[in-house]
């Protein structure tokens, strides 16, 4: 018994140092980057850091902007919040990205951002 | 089979409606090394949204042995896919050391061990040489196929249009499958031009005991499926054949003729299995 309750402090430790060492490095951009293609059906992001309280920069043409520019606009707003990224500059350039794809890429590109590609290479 | 490049939305998102039996994400050969995360990330998002219809999906993830394997499971397997493809497939144990990693990622979510299946690809002379203990050892390899342009890379040939080198390495897998009772898809024809060449290939793996063929460009589904799917003659004979079969088997006959021909079991069964392909039952 004693055994399992000495894992169960162990795994809560591991749990604590995990989430706090993903929320400290996804805070922080660290390099520009971009993910996406010009292709259609893609967007292209690119994510630059900004200093500290510059606010957020963003850019964002779509060739179907009359259409779907504030869902757009709204993903994105949306994955920067989740990602707690306040200071960057992101330009994107939509040629009629499903839902799925703005995401993956805008995943991507954020990842890239701090230097996180795990499973790729640079 | 069609082969859906990993990184391309558009052709990912359409996947359903090419017509194919079943479509292969690849995150493997038709990714750029500096993309793969890219890619990885995107077949995972779609895969949670798109509606492939009645399209199998599978998806071809990288070697183990790349720093992009383990990433590619952790993402993919979740998703449970119809089946996961593994590339340069080489011995019956890299097959279990990779269900091993499988089955943990999917105790770690919940999910069971027998709904995802395996793709072996057979693509390196040592994998040739170890097919029948990989295609028969696990009961989650489910099929078997055979990579032309890496198997002939690894022999250090040229692949020709005759396919004359690799004609032993096709053979000898169809056989590891057929004595394990899985399938065997039979590799891509790569001049998507030549239509005339496709057909003559196609018609050969049929020949020789492919269940299918995978492609590189929707064009070349047509082809494929008119050469798989058993002709409006092939399937009036067969029918023809099962039913005179329940027939005599009723009044307890087993061996009998059809136009002076003998009709025994093994006639039937190649007859019962153009039915299934036909989706056609004997009342």
């Amino acid at each position: 018994m004693k055994y399992h309750i000495g894992n169960y402090f162990i795994e809560i430790e591991d749990q604590w140092r995990h989430l706090k060492h993903h929320k400290s490095i996804k805070m922080k951009p660290k390099i520009a980057a971009q993910s996406g293609t010009f292709e259609s059906s893609d967007v292209i992001f690119l994510i630059e850091p900004l200093p500290d309280n510059s606010g957020r920069k963003l850019e964002i043409s779509s060739t179907v902007m009359q259409q779907f520019g504030t869902s757009f606009n709204r993903i994105v707003v949306e994955m920067l919040d989740y990602y707690e990224l306040t200071d960057i500059h992101l330009i994107a350039k939509d040629k009629g990205a499903l839902e799925p794809t703005i995401k993956a890429r805008l995943e991507t590109a954020i990842k890239r951002s701090l230097d996180q590609q795990e499973g790729t290479l640079k | 089979m069609l082969y859906i490049p990993g990184n391309n939305p558009a052709m990912i998102q359409q996947g359903g409606i090419y017509g194919a039996d079943s479509i292969l994400l690849d995150l493997e050969d038709a990714v750029a090394l500096n993309q793969k995360d890219a890619a990885r990330t995107l077949v995972r998002n779609m895969m949670k949204v798109i509606n492939f219809y009645d399209t199998e999906v599978c998806v071809r993830v990288n070697h183990l042995s790349t720093p992009f394997g383990l990433a590619d499971l952790e993402e993919i397997v979740p998703l449970q896919p119809s089946a996961i493809r593994y590339p340069k497939t080489e011995s019956s144990e890299e097959v279990a050391e990779l269900l091993k990693i499988i089955e943990k990622i999917e105790d770690r979510h919940g999910l069971p061990h027998n709904k995802m299946t395996l793709h072996a690809m057979i693509e390196t002379a040592m994998g040739v040489q170890n097919v029948f203990s990989i295609a028969s050892k696990f009961s989650r390899v489910d099929a078997i196929t055979i990579g032309g342009q890496d198997l002939t890379a690894d022999m250090n040939i040229i692949y020709t249009p005759d396919g004359v080198g690799i004609d032993f390495a096709r053979k000898r897998i169809i056989m590891a499958a057929k004595a394990s009772h899985i399938d065997v898809i039979d590799t891509v024809f790569p001049d998507v031009n030549d239509e005339d060449g496709l057909r003559k290939e196609t018609e050969y793996a049929k020949k020789i005991g492919f269940t299918g063929k995978a492609v590189i460009n929707p064009r070349q589904i047509d082809i494929i499926h008119e050469v798989f799917t058993p002709t409006e003659e092939e399937i009036r004979k067969a029918y023809h054949i099962v039913k005179e079969f329940k027939t005599n088997s009723a009044a307890g006959i087993g061996v009998f003729a059809i136009d002076g021909k003998m009709i025994d079991a093994p006639v039937v069964a190649r007859a019962e299995y153009i039915l299934k392909l036909a989706n056609v039952t004997v009342g």
